[in-house]
Order: structure tokens, then sequence, then C-alpha cells
């Protein structure tokens, strides 16, 4: 059967955190890997279950405080030595105990920063529309109510397979989601 | 909508002697006791939870007693310009700074608002990584109390200076004068530590809002407040992997919000410790200076969470525990600050420096006498009574001592810059301090500032972390919704 081009994929609505774990695992097993679960707050275990256990956001943090303790301490370098020596106290130019807080301070700020925009950017945000927003009662996702979606991008989907599977997981709703 | 509570009681019998302590940090290994009822109170869902706080923003009905202290708070803002412009059209000459006192009340003011900022990126920050999740239901509003405090710290060191339209020569930028700022200092050091701290709270503030804000984006009637929601949550839906990142970066932030805490006021107390005065190059500030900001952080964040739970009905989520954890913090770090003091007059005399010795003695006997034994009678005597139970439970007595608490801390920072630059090492150039009616319009107008911002935070976000109450409902009903 042909894939309808208009469908994002099939979404069901569970009672709570631990059936939609049990839900992801499932999925999971049967062979689908182009799915998310959907909360609203945090499920401890629910990303690995799903097939995402390791983000990248700590290195991305890394990076950043790295590059902000380097710079920060080659911008007071160069100020401090080159650009524009004075004689404080009769320190020598590269006074580097006194460039330690300036530099503390620049590793934190550049890490924080990377730490935010990082896991904004890996998480494609900000997204203010996106297929699921279509779905009726998807609007609960941010009060009580819980997904499990899989998309009409994975290898094995096929709309009424899916949707079958999904209704054998015994949730309170399975619908369509269009593009 | 007003809320609506499901009355049927769910849920565990409230745990004996249950505490903080109890696992679930947001990630790593799950959790592994059940939620105190001390901590929640028994009943709530993740729907009663989400709908209470919600509903405090959403409401079309703004209450009278959020009107009032607006009003107020506009005032004292008021005020506030009117201090600003005269300072700026004048000159610092109208404030009571002379030779040899220099500082005056704008760095008191300052160290002030800096250390009551420092409880909100603790509370946030450090019990988080604690693992204390009697953090949950106060930090949001903490957060806010934190980017209030520090905004309304900021001002003064841009105002304090001769040409505060030239501030901005602070930063190192390329410039046609071909000069740059001298690292060496910790004036310096404070420019990027002050920053930094403004920055990372409120990047760590907001990213915190992001869940919540969705959260009124999808309940929200009003049109405008939807968009404008809807911008604001950029487009946050609760997919697990974005969860998974999202606690992973809100881990990350808290570590790096942790020692960055110690690090700011450290540094602030090193703008101090660099000088050369008797009373203020002493190693001992530092840590000093840090646990003060907790206490007087701590008696703020107390000022600000007993009214809202009575004016907004949220004693289910700030409970007697949550009141009782601040109070022994209060108590603990009351008492570090008490070895503080007692250390330094220990060691003015134990070191045998005429000079320190000077201080000390004159301090308490001088003519800065009235404000030093204020000081220890606040900070030191009052904070005794939190050792009894009954007393850190009396909800009243709380409310009091918090107020008690940070006039004494205003009075520590008082005592410390004032009387170390009246009375320094030649006798020749003594001469006392008094501010002027314009250094206390400017406080007084700064506490409306703060108020002002606080207002329209309450009003127009949730004030409580909505997400994290979901997931304290989650370990306290067993996943039941």
């Amino acid at each position: 059967m042909e894939k309808d081009p208009l469908l994002y994929g099939v979404l069901a609505e569970f009672d709570g955190e631990h059936e939609l774990l049990e839900a992801g695992r499932r999925a999971y097993q049967h062979g689908y890997r182009q799915m998310d679960a959907y909360s609203p707050m945090p499920i401890p275990g629910m990303s690995a279950v799903i097939g995402f256990p390791k983000t990248r956001v700590p290195l991305v943090v890394l990076i950043g405080g790295l590059a902000g303790c380097f710079g920060g301490f080659l911008m007071q370098y160069w100020i401090s030595v080159i650009e524009y020596p004075l004689n404080i106290g009769g320190r020598p130019l590269n006074s580097w105990p006194a460039f330690i807080p300036v530099t503390f301070e620049m590793t934190i700020l550049c890490a924080a920063l990377a730490a935010a925009l990082g896991m904004l950017a890996l998480n494609g945000l900000p997204r203010p529309h996106h297929p699921l927003f279509n779905a009726p009662n998807f609007a609960g996702v941010t009060r009580n109510k819980f997904f499990l979606c899989i998309e009409a991008t994975d290898p094995k989907f096929e709309r009424d397979q899916v949707r079958r599977f999904l209704v054998s997981l015994n949730p309170r709703e399975v619908t369509d989601v269009e593009q | 909508m007003s809320s609506n509570y499901n009355q049927e009681r769910r849920g565990r019998p409230p745990e004996p002697g249950g505490g903080p302590g109890n696992a679930g940090g947001h990630t790593g290994p799950a959790h592994s006791g059940p939620v105190s009822a001390e901590v929640l109170a028994p009943g709530h869902t993740f729907a009663t939870v989400t709908d209470k706080i919600s509903s405090i923003v959403l409401t079309r009905r703004t209450p009278l007693h959020w009107l009032v202290g607006l009003g107020f708070a506009l005032l004292l803002v008021m005020v506030l310009l009117t201090a600003i412009t005269y300072l700026l059209a004048v000159g610092v000459g109208i404030w009571g700074v002379k030779i040899p006192v220099g500082w005056g009340l704008a760095i008191v003011n300052f160290v002030w608002w800096i250390g009551i900022g420092h409880a909100g990126t603790l509370i946030s920050a450090i019990l988080l990584l604690l693992r204390q999740q009697w953090r949950t239901s106060i930090n949001r509003f903490a957060e806010a109390m934190t980017l209030f405090a520090v905004a309304c710290a900021g001002m003064f060191p841009l105002l304090h200076m001769g040409r505060p339209w030239l501030g901005y020569w602070l930063l190192p930028y390329p410039n046609s004068m071909q000069v740059w700022p001298q690292f060496r200092s910790p004036l310096v050091w404070d420019v990027f530590a002050v920053s930094t701290y403004g920055t990372v709270s409120l990047i760590f503030w907001y990213v915190g809002l992001m869940p919540d804000v969705a959260t009124l984006r999808d309940k929200a009637e009003n049109k405008i407040a939807k968009v404008i929601y809807g911008i604001m949550a950029f487009g946050w839906r609760g997919s697990a992997r974005h969860w998974h990142r999202y606690e992973t970066a809100y881990l990350l932030l808290a570590g790096l919000a942790t020692p960055l805490v110690v690090s700011v006021h450290t540094v602030v107390s090193f703008d101090f410790t660099i000088g050369l005065p008797a009373g203020w190059h002493t190693t001992i500030f530092p840590p000093y200076f840090v646990a003060g900001a907790i206490y007087s952080g701590f008696a703020m964040v107390l000022t600000l969470a007993i009214p809202i739970r009575a004016f907004y009905g949220l004693e289910d989520f700030i409970t007697h525990k949550h009141l009782e954890n601040a109070a022994k913090i209060l108590l603990a770090t009351g008492l570090i600050v008490t070895y503080g003091y007692a250390m330094e007059a220990f060691m003015a005399w134990y070191s045998g420096d005429k000079f320190e010795w000077y201080m000390t003695s004159w301090r308490a006997t001088g003519g800065y006498r009235l404000q030093y034994w204020l000081l220890i009678l606040c900070n030191v005597v009052s904070v005794q009574f939190l050792w009894f139970k009954r007393l850190r439970r009396n909800v009243p007595f709380l409310f009091l001592i918090s107020f008690i608490i940070n006039l004494g801390m205003w009075m520590e920072r008082y005592v410390i810059v004032v009387t170390s630059l009246s009375r320094d090492f030649v006798p020749s150039a003594w001469r006392p301090y008094s501010a002027t009616i314009w250094d206390y319009a400017t406080f007084i107008g700064t506490i409306g500032f703060f108020f002002v911002c606080f207002f329209l935070f309450l009003r127009l976000l949730p004030m409580i972390a909505i997400f994290e109450m979901r997931e304290l409902v989650a370990k306290a009903e067993g996943g039941k919704r």
C-alpha cells in the first residue's frame, strides 16, 4: 500500500506514565524506531526505552566552557601584556593569578549559554508549528495527558498495521495526525 | 477557571518523620522513595496541580491585593526615578559620600541586593544537585527574586560613578582612546562576575519556565495571551527526546550555577579585601560574605513565600515543611555569620595589630555603635530563637524574623563599609559619614522596583514550577493521574 504523504503519524493517548513507558518499550521491541513519546513532565528512562539513550548536550557545554575559559584568559593576556600594559603594584604583566576570576566567570558564562542554546538547537526549537498540534486532544500534553506517536517516516510504517498495534497496547484513544 | 481539587484521598498516608533527601533528581536513577506528604499535601493530581497554578495567571479577574501591592510599589518606583534623575542632573554630591568615606549607601545597597539574590540560585541549583524535594514549590519565584535582586543591585555600581553614562567603559571593547580595563582589579572582576550572574540566572530561569509557559499557551483562552505564551514557549511539546536533552542541560546549568554563586559573592567581598583599611583586609570575608548572602537571601525568600502562600491559597504546595527548612538554613547560616563576627574580633585582638584592634573596639563603642549593636541583635541574637521547633513552625514569627534579618544584614554592610573608611590609619583623615535623603530615596526606590518586577511576574508567569510539581505528584501517587 502506498504511503499517504499527508500523514505525519499515528498518535495514541495513554492514561499515565507507566502505561506510556510500557507502550514505548513494546513499540521498540516491535521494531519501530521513528517514534516519540509526549508527556507533561519528564519520565525517567522514557527516552532510553524508545531508543534515544545519549545526548550531545554535555559535549556542547564542555566545548562552550573551554571556549570561554581560553577566550577569557587570552583576552586578558592580550590586553594586559600586549595591547595595554600597565605596571600595577609591580606585578608581572602576565599576572595570571589575578586573571583567574574573570577566566572563571567567562567559563561559566559561555558554558551556560552553550547549555541553553545547544539544548534548544539540538531540540530543533523554536518551532512554533508542528503537525502534532493539529491533533485534537494533543493540547493536554502540557497538563495531564501522555502520548506515543509512531511517525510515517519509520521504515516499518503502514497505517493500518500501526493502528492495530497501538490499539493492542490499550490506549485511551488512537488518532491519525495530518501534516 | 477556578481550581478544582479532587477531594478523594488518594496516595499513601503521610510518611512518619519523612522529610527531604528522598530520591529523585531530574536525571539519574529513578525514584527510590515516595514523596513525603509534608512537601506536597496529599490528594493532588497532575490536573489539579496544573490548574491551581496556571489559574492564578490565566484568571480574568486580577485580585485586589495584587493591585494594591503593585500600586505601592509603583509609588516607590516614582521615588526611584526622581532620585535617579536628580542624581544624573546634579551629580554624586547629592549623596553623603565625601572623603574619606568615598563609598556609602550605594555600595551597601549593591552588596545587600546581590546577597539577597544568592538564595534563589542556591535553592534552584544547589538543592537540585542535593536532590532535595522541598525545593520544588519555591524555586521558581526564588529564581525570579534573584533575577530582580541582581537587576536592582546592578543599578548601584552604575549610579555611583561620577559619570554613569560612561559606564560601558568598564567593558573590554576596542575604542578610539585605545584604553582597556585593568584586569587585576576586583572592580573589573565584579563587572564580569555580576554580569555573568545576571545572565546565567536569566538563562536558568527562562529554561525552567519553558515547559510551564507551554502549559499556559495551551490553556489560555485570550488570543493575545496564547500568541505571546506561544512565542515564549518556543514550540515546546513535551517530547521525550526533548525532555532528555532538557533535563541534561538543566542539571548542567545547576552544576554551573553552584560555583558561580559562591564565586560572585566572593568577588564582591574582594572589593573590600583587596583594600588596606582595617576591618576590610581580611581573608575571612569570602566565606563570611557568601554565608551572609545565603542568610539574607533566605530571609527574603520567607518574606515573599509567606504572603504568597496566604494570598494565593498555596498552602498545599508551600507547606510548613518548606518554611521550617528555610528557617533551619537561616539558623545554620546565621551561626556561620556569627562565627565570622567572632573570628574578626578575636583576630583583631590576637594579632596585636593596633589598627585592627582600634577598628573593632571603635565599632562597638564609637559613633556608629548603634548600628553595630543593632546588627548584633538582628543577626546573632534573633536567629537563636529558631533553635525552637515551635517557633520554626510559627508562620507570623518567621515573617517577622525575615524582616529583622534583612535589616540586620543591611546594617552589617553599612558597618563594614562606613566604619572602616570613616576612621582608618591617620587620625587627621577621620571624618564621620551620614547618608542623605537622596541616598535613602534611591534605596527605597529600588525596593519598589524589585516589587514591581515581582508583582508583574506573579501575575503573568507561573510562580511555581508546574512540571516539577507534576513530578512530585507522580512520585507521591505512584503514577495515577
